[in-house]
């Protein structure tokens, strides 16, 4: 392998991991606040529909990515009016909406551009341009450095959106009084609700800020990572994501790592067929798998276990 | 899954559920009006398409076979409050097993293959189940994130071994070689013609539909007449009081997972010995998905998945006709399973509400 | 001296008052739970709330912290009428809270916990370096040292105390209310508790004490009233009362319950329990060594408070807790862990049991009478011709036997359990535990919920099960109802074995005495 292919490979890998950390972030968030989000594939899915279409119909990417965010936090408080309001089943929720992106933006797509579920081609302005950081073509020379810097540069703003969202959710979480009381109402809302705090409005904030995460994960995917929207381009993701913030035990550092892992996973398995480590050949098929086997080995606790927040999942029924 | 309104409990196994159906062909409805389509048309040509011919009800009953199957296999684990959302991946392996019966053991006769078959379909579904039933029982890891993963470990496992080892040699389609001839399970129509009545040759439909009538009568039999279905009724229904009485949780969990498994595994003798007659890729199709709305409609009850089964099985077959006809693409059909899912099982609260109300106002004016 | 209401509202000018009830009531469905209460606690006062279980304190303090409203009354905060509606209003008022089951974040520092709710600003720093500060004060001040960067599930439960009453002062609250706050300490932790609430008082605080143990009334506080069934009966300053008053005022002079009861004929030992221990998954010890031995044709009635190891000493017995020591029934010992500690492994030794609560133990409230009768004895031979066939209709005839045998009312195998009222539910237990004709026969809070005239049935029925030879074991918090159907009494309080009495020599005070700690 030279060193092209590794740049190539890297730079992929960094394009690959943004929606995932979106979406991952997202996750995170939301958990912590105790509502769990196995929807996040379909926030994800409806996004990308959303932004494609919209950025097609304005011809401008930021419009799209903005009515993503809307379509995505709509979806967002359905599950919450489900599972917090009418304290519904949060998985079961969370399933439902997934089936209804799928379903929705296929019927919608295929009514407004009659291409069989797909939105048109974006390009020009309709599109996510990549932006060259400073000095890269005098640095691109520079050993080590300079491939470096290569791989960092020439990517989508939100790729840089999305890793600087990294420190902004940590920073969220654990200094901030907002952090503080989402953390302690999915881990005890018995604690938030007697120091006087509303359980219920901080769970649709953090519902709210899972939605908004999820638009742009799906609005880089359609209109950054690709060039318009396609029937179930989300491909699981969401699910990867959901494993990559499990992988992580619900932390946002950790979720960094954890989907630049997926990702390198991906952009390996999407650039070659078969790979040889130490005379093994490893299927294509084990690498795209690998991701969901990892976190069966950390949910069943072999290395590490993994715990959710304490009260995810329940709604909150006050009792004393 | 918890009633907070009082209604009787008849009402809460047929009311909720048709109210639920009615709100998400409502909201159906109101989407094909927005995308400029006529509702109304689009109901006659799905209920023609699906029951208007022997042809019609010959692929609606396909479907609902495998719907059948799937559900009886979430309803099942729902029992013990177990939410399986593994199916998909427990029918793929139960392909596999099917496929491997067929193509490597040379059968004399479609009837010995068809017990076979379905002995490996339900073996290799249950197998695949029993990871996650272990993993929850054991070692608590949460059973609805590992189906999930398991989903997608199954996908990539079928894909390997479909590239790998199954594939016919020279071919790009990942793709098992055809069954021998002698497995071809009989079609409805063959079976009809028996007893003098015509029938469309084309559906697929097949024995296997009679499995699945046995298996919601074995299903019923298993929970309400049987010890172990006792056990898990009972662990579902209640766990300090299943420990009362000395039913060990980690046991249920780990049968129900089997059971569940294998009934999600039969699946494929339907659609891959009785359709295909081969393993593709996609040879589930996301039944195992459509088995969590079947289960949720038909209340975790055989009979009422029977009928919630024969309803998606005619959604199935009637969305394909609108894709024919209409501009309308199948993935509505999607969309009316997603509405379902969400008011039987995520806002199930606010579907009682008011029909708790009207019950409450019958109560005071009686 | 003892003062009464009127005399003391002379006394004590309206502006010494931190708190002010006049008339509160509460009723939650067809329980009154409160019944126009009214209540003057003094400023800068420890001030006793009393009263048996059910009596009300809880639900007057809930009122008082805005968890519930009042259907009608008023609250007076120092002299001025105060709405609270809600938790924020109470804390607002200068009202906190110790609740009986803490209301911590397990996983974050002590910290963290202090400022939850009462941050300065939207960035935590501050509020931390304002909390680290007060709370090194607050330790030298009061003993109330807790390492402020330690998580809340590595302290021991003394320090979560703390920690409960380092949130209450860090939202400067004046008027502190402790509901039953020994109840999971060590003595010793008590003794500092006590310690750190005088300390308190010095400085201007009010404190509410609730509790059961008299001996801690009579130690801190100042003045103290006592409730039952819902009505405030009393109140005394310590200083003028005495435990025996205040075990009388506690307990009432009820109508003593009656039971034809034949004189026990006991036979053989049955069951020796030895120095049994048990630490629940909180990891509070609540048995501490118990030791004593039930024989056949007896009732052992098992007197306390609730939770002072009572219902866990129940549940070892019946398998569904482990624990460690020795426990012999018919000198063969008990598994009290691993494989053979569990219920059907009990109930293959003939031991049943009549859980506490039945329903969330003892019924399957949505499975029909007669699914329930076979609950836990689900693998009788009778009901199972086979492995792959249960016989539903001998269980339905065997179930309306039984209805019938026990007078459950309405008579209908096929009514699901949470159709039934609470005395024909317990009916519905009894009937199949009892039938069975165990040995030994552990039976909790029989009566709790359930109407007068099943009351009788079923006191009646304990006592035929007695005389035919089995041996009970009875745990009841009613007084009355050891005091009517026990051949001999054991008297729990706080994991132990208090002392031991005969029914014909002892008396509701004395025995309200011991189970208040104080023998």
């Amino acid at each position: 392998m030279d060193i092209a292919t590794i740049v190539q490979v890297l730079e992929s890998t960094l394009r690959l991991a943004t929606p995932l950390l979106f979406a991952c972030l997202a996750g995170l968030i939301s958990e912590r606040a105790g509502i769990f989000d196995i929807g996040l594939e379909g926030k994800m899915l409806m996004a990308a529909f959303v932004s494609a279409a919209i950025a097609f119909v304005s011809g401008n990417v930021w419009i799209g990515a903005s009515a993503a965010i809307f379509a995505s936090v709509m979806l967002s408080l359905l599950h919450g009016v489900a599972s917090i309001t009418f304290r519904g089943n949060q998985l079961i929720s969370g399933v439902a909406i997934n089936f209804l992106a799928a379903g929705i933006t296929v019927v919608v797509a295929q009514n407004w551009f009659r291409q069989g579920g797909r939105t048109p081609s974006l390009s020009g302005d309709a599109r996510m341009q990549r932006i060259d950081l400073p000095f890269v073509d005098a640095l691109r020379d520079v050993p080590v450095l300079g491939p470096v810097y290569t791989i960092l540069s020439g990517h989508a703003p939100l790729v840089y959106v999305a890793f600087l969202c990294v420190p902004l959710t940590w920073y969220l979480l654990f200094r901030t009084r907002f952090g503080l009381r989402l953390r302690a109402v999915g881990e005890n809302p018995a604690a938030v609700d007697t120091a006087g705090i509303s359980v219920i409005g901080l769970r649709y904030g953090a519902v709210a800020i899972c939605g908004v995460l999820c638009g742009l994960a799906g609005a880089y995917l359609a209109t950054g990572l690709s060039a318009g929207f396609v029937k179930d381009m989300t491909a699981g993701r969401g699910f990867i994501a959901l494993a990559a913030m499990i992988f992580a035990k619900w932390r946002p550092w950790h979720a960094m790592w954890a989907v630049l892992l997926f990702g390198l996973l991906e952009a390996v398995a999407n650039r070659f067929q078969n790979i040889e480590i130490l005379g093994i050949g490893i299927p294509v098929q084990a690498m795209q798998a690998l991701p969901y086997i990892l976190t069966v080995v950390i949910l069943a606790g072999f290395v590490g276990k993994a715990i959710p927040p304490r009260a995810g999942g329940a709604p909150y029924v006050k009792e004393h | 899954m918890s009633s907070r309104g009082k209604i009787p409990h008849w009402a809460d196994v047929t009311l909720v559920p048709l109210f639920s159906v009615a709100l998400a062909f409502a909201l159906s409805a109101v989407l094909i009006w927005a995308i400029g389509e006529s509702p109304w048309q689009a109901v006659k040509l799905m209920v023609e398409g699906a029951f208007g011919s022997s042809y019609g009800w010959g692929y609606t009953l396909f479907y609902a076979t495998n719907f059948i199957f799937t559900g009886l296999a979430v309803s099942v684990a729902f029992q013990a409050r177990l939410f399986n959302i593994g199916g998909e991946g427990q029918a793929l392996l139960g392909g596999l097993g099917v496929a491997l019966i067929c193509l490597y053991i040379p059968w004399p006769h479609w009837s010995v293959a068809l017990i076979a078959a379905s002995l490996g379909a339900a073996l290799f579904g249950a197998a695949w189940a029993i990871i996650p039933g272990y993993l929850q029982a054991k070692r608590g890891s949460h059973i609805v994130i590992t189906t999930i993963m398991f989903n997608f470990i199954a996908a990539s496992l079928l894909g390997y071994i479909l590239v790998n080892v199954l594939r016919v040699p020279g071919s790009q389609d990942p793709a098992s070689p055809r069954f021998p001839s002698e497995v071809a399970l009989p079609k409805l129509h063959e079976m009809l013609a028996l007893v003098g009545i015509p029938f469309s040759t084309v559906p697929p439909v097949n024995i296997a539909l009679l499995i699945a009538i046995g298996m919601c009568f074995m299903v019923w039999y298993m929970l309400w007449r049987t010890r172990l279905g006792y056990q898990i009724r009972a662990f579902g229904e209640s766990e300090p009081a299943a420990q009362y009485a000395g039913i060990s949780p980690a046991r249920i969990t780990i049968y129900v997972m089997l059971i569940s498994g294998g009934l999600a595994g039969l699946m494929a003798v339907n659609a891959v010995m009785g359709e295909q007659q081969r393993l593709v890729m996609n040879a589930v199709e996301g039944a195992g998905f459509i088995g969590i709305a079947v289960a949720l409609m038909g209340r975790n009850h055989p009979f009422g998945v029977f009928l919630a089964a024969i309803l998606f099985g005619f959604l199935y077959q009637g969305g394909a006709e609108l894709a024919l006809w209409m501009s309308i693409p199948r993935e509505l059909i999607v969309v009316i399973q997603a509405l379902v899912i969400l008011f039987t099982g995520a806002l199930d609260n606010m579907v009682r509400m008011p029909i708790a109300r009207v019950f409450a106002r019958r109560k005071r004016a009686g | 001296m003892v003062l009464n209401d009127s005399q003391m509202r002379q006394e004590t000018a309206a502006s010494d008052l931190a708190i002010e009830l006049r008339g509160i009531s509460k009723a939650f469905g067809p329980v009154q739970a409160n019944k126009d209460i009214s209540i003057r606690v003094r400023r800068g006062t420890i001030h006793g709330i009393v009263g048996e279980n059910g009596a009300g304190k809880s639900t007057l303090m809930s009122i008082l912290f805005g968890f519930y409203r009042a259907d009608s009354g008023e609250i007076f905060i120092n002299g001025k009428p105060t709405e609270i509606p809600d938790s924020e209003s109470a804390i607002r008022a200068g009202i906190g809270m110790v609740f009986q089951h803490f209301k911590l974040v397990e996983n974050f520092t002590v910290l963290e916990n202090v400022i939850l709710g009462a941050e300065d600003s939207g960035l935590l720093r501050p509020s931390l370096a304002r909390a680290r500060g007060l709370l090194k004060d607050l330790a030298r001040e009061f003993e109330l040292n807790v390492d402020p960067d330690a998580l809340i599930e590595d302290l021991s439960v003394g320090h979560q105390q703390r920690v409960e009453i380092l949130k209450a002062l860090y939202r400067e609250a004046d008027i502190l209310i402790l509901d039953e706050p020994t109840g999971v300490l060590t003595p010793s932790e008590a003794d500092h508790l006590f310690r750190i609430l005088k300390g308190l008082k010095e400085q201007g605080k009010t404190i509410i004490l609730i509790t059961h143990k008299l001996r801690e009334i009579m130690d801190v506080t100042d003045e103290v009233s006592v409730m039952r069934r819902g009505e405030m009966v009393a109140t005394r300053v310590t200083a003028e009362t005495s435990p025996t008053e205040l075990a009388e005022l506690m307990v009432g002079r009820k109508v003593l319950l009656r039971v034809e009861k034949p004189p026990a004929q006991p036979g053989a030992e049955v069951l020796r329990v030895e120095s049994l221990r048990h630490v629940d998954s909180q990891g509070v010890e609540r048995l501490r060594g118990i030791s004593f031995g039930i024989r056949k044709g007896e009732i052992l009635g098992i007197a306390g408070v609730s939770g002072n190891g009572q219902s866990e000493l129940l549940e070892v017995l019946a398998g569904l807790r482990e624990a460690e020591g020795k426990v012999l029934l018919d000198n063969e010992a008990l598994p009290l862990s691993g494989a053979g500690c569990d219920g059907q492994a009990r109930r293959a030794r003939r031991i049943a049991h009549v859980p506490e609560d039945r329903q969330r133990r003892g019924l399957v409230m949505n499975f029909h009478a007669w699914e329930n009768i076979a609950l836990g004895y689900h693998h009788d031979p009778r009901y199972n011709p086979s492995p792959w066939r249960m016989n539903n209709a001998a269980i339905l005839r065997d179930t309306t036997g039984k209805m019938e045998a026990f007078d459950v009312r309405p008579p209908d195998p096929q009514l699901k359990a949470s159709g039934f009222s609470g005395g024909n539910q317990q009916k519905l237990v009894l009937a199949r535990e009892i039938e069975y004709e165990p040995d030994l026969l552990l039976v909790g809070q029989p009566t709790r919920g359930v109407d007068i005239g099943a009351i009788e049935f079923i006191h009646q029925r304990l006592i035929r099960l007695r005389d035919a030879g089995a041996a009970v074991l009875l745990v009841s918090v009613e007084l009355d109802e050891i005091l009517a159907l026990s051949d001999r009494i054991i008297v729990m309080f706080d994991g132990r074995i208090m002392g031991e009495r005969m029914p014909d020599e002892t008396n509701a005070q004395e025995l309200g005495l011991m189970m208040a700690g104080m023998a």
